[in-house]
């Protein structure tokens, strides 16, 4: 469990990242923070592991305070994936990938056993094992990047845009990927992004940011665009633009999905049945959500 | 001397008598060049903790500037003059001048290799848990070593080719043969141990040449 209680970000002279921010994240829990930049959203996740001490208030992991951690055993402990990898360009995938272990006592050999495993988990071929980021496409990147953020086998997975950098038919793959691997890891993730449809597809509930860490609102993405607080997260979900509102057409028999535009979003499998929420998000094709789907 | 003294410079080192004993073009060199590692070697020392920790830190990042550029502009031979009359003639004065010869390379080779490392990739190493010791002998010195290497080559240059200053308060190494050659007026001595001292200038900036290749780190480009 991770805890943010009224924490507040400022920087000398005067910029203020965070004003007055409070969350509560539960273990296995994923959690998309979105906001524009300036938002504050990374300088939040990266209070969890102490790569920014917030100016007032709390942020805790199990309800004790980080700030009584050591900062570099905190940060073994955590998974971090970055935006454009962040991996070491000098080391080989393998290396990159055993960093953590290997800094936290792993033997050199059980260190690779298991990257070779992680490899394997994040869909990397076992032949890239020895190349350097440098002749990887950004794809692999990422995953390797993915790969060596559970190496250590930490609880909390910290993601930072990882997706960002990346075309959008990789980053769909890798979002699938994500979901895929998070179902079974079962990590507490919290996940930063700018992008909402990034953040309703990965996160469990999110938290949508206005400038300065202030919430405009948080909830699973049903929520949130079922009701969305205000004009400012209708915005932002593009609720107002009508680009959430789907409808349904009859063509050849079938009932399929048509998003504002008039284009196909999807097909719907059943009569739209008002199942619970959760058994709209398992199976991922509720009406609310189809709009994120690609057609197929 | 009516003869081309450069004519005369190669029969003087042509003459197999030259390449013997304790005066011998051999034994010279031994002498120039060990008085050229322990001058790049004692500024490193000095220099290069300096400069990792000015540029991993940025801290008297204008200090340090300010420093390397004064000690740029001091006269070498001014100095060697000066410390003779403080310390006496023999090897303390000329060592000292090449040692601060040589620091504002070596302080510039290992600031910029530090400063050189991306800060995404630093950033990416300190989220990881490396400690700051680490991401310095782990990261950032792995990915500058070039430049690094590119200091000591700059500052052993410049020692190689200034310490025949040696000579001139009594020390050996090849610049014997150019001031006995001016003391003597015998020019194709002179010219053939300024040759001596070129040729060892270039062969050791070739040396470091692809010592700087060779410690590139693997996975990125040369640059």
């Amino acid at each position: 469990m991770i805890g943010f209680e009224n924490v507040r970000k400022e920087y000398p002279g005067g910029t203020l990242a965070v004003e007055d921010f409070t969350l509560e994240i539960a273990s296995h829990e994923a959690v998309a923070l979105v906001g524009t930049s300036g938002s504050g959203k990374t300088t939040l996740m990266r209070m969890i592991n102490r790569m920014v001490d917030p100016t007032s208030g709390r942020v805790t992991i199990d309800g004790e305070d980080v700030a009584g951690m050591n900062p570099v055993a905190l940060r073994r402990s955590i998974g971090y994936v970055m935006q454009a990898s962040g991996l070491l360009p000098h080391r080989t995938v393998l290396d990159n990938i055993t960093t953590v272990p290997v800094l936290r006592g792993t033997s050199k050999t059980a260190a690779r056993e298991r990257a070779r495993e992680l490899m394997h988990i994040v869909g990397l071929d076992p032949a890239l094992a020895t190349r350097y980021p440098a002749q990887l496409s950004g794809g692999q990147q990422q995953r390797v990047g993915v790969a060596r953020g559970l190496a250590a086998d930490p609880n909390i997975l910290l993601m930072d845009e990882p997706f960002g950098a990346v075309d959008p038919i990789v980053r769909d793959e890798l979002q699938g990927e994500l979901q895929r691997l998070q179902r079974e890891l079962r990590k507490t993730i919290v996940f930063v992004t700018h992008d909402i449809d990034e953040a309703f597809r990965i996160g469990d509930r999110v938290v949508i940011l206005r400038p300065g860490g202030r919430i405009a609102q948080v909830g699973t993405p049903q929520e949130i665009l079922a009701a969305p607080a205000d004009d400012f997260v209708a915005s932002f979900v593009g609720a107002d633009r009508g680009a959430r509102t789907l409808h349904i057409e009859r063509i050849e028999g079938r009932d399929v999905i048509v998003d504002a535009d008039g284009r196909a979003a999807g097909v719907l499998s059943a009569a739209p049945a008002r199942g619970g929420a959760d058994e709209d998000r398992a199976d991922g094709t509720s009406a609310s959500t189809a709009g994120q789907e690609p057609p197929r | 001397m009516n003869e081309n003294p450069f004519t005369g410079a190669l029969a003087w080192l042509a003459d197999p008598m030259r390449w013997s004993g304790p005066a011998g073009i051999p034994a010279r060199t031994v002498e120039h060049l060990g008085y050229t590692a322990l001058g790049v070697l004692v500024a490193a020392l000095i220099a290069v903790p300096i400069g990792l920790y000015v540029g991993h830190t940025g801290r008297f990042k204008g200090l340090a500037v300010g420093a390397a550029g004064v000690a740029r502009a001091l006269p070498t031979l001014g100095l060697v003059t000066l410390f003779a009359l403080l310390v006496g003639i023999g090897l303390t004065a000329p060592l000292l001048s090449f040692v601060i010869l040589a620091i504002p390379s070596l302080l510039a080779g290992a600031y910029s290799a530090v400063e050189s490392a991306d800060p995404a990739t630093v950033d990416a190493a300190r989220a990881q848990g490396m400690t700051e010791m680490q991401i310095l002998t782990r990261v950032a010195i792995p990915l500058g070593m070039p430049l690094l290497v590119g200091g000591v080559r700059g500052a052993t240059v410049q020692v190689v080719a200034t310490a025949m200053l040696a000579a001139y308060v009594g020390a050996g190494g090849l610049g014997r043969y150019i001031f006995q050659g001016l003391g003597s007026q015998d020019y194709p001595e002179m010219i053939a141990g300024s040759l001596l001292v070129i040729a060892l200038a270039l062969v050791l900036d070739l040396a470091l040449l692809l010592l700087q290749r060779v410690t590139a780190p693997r996975g990125t480009a040369v640059p």
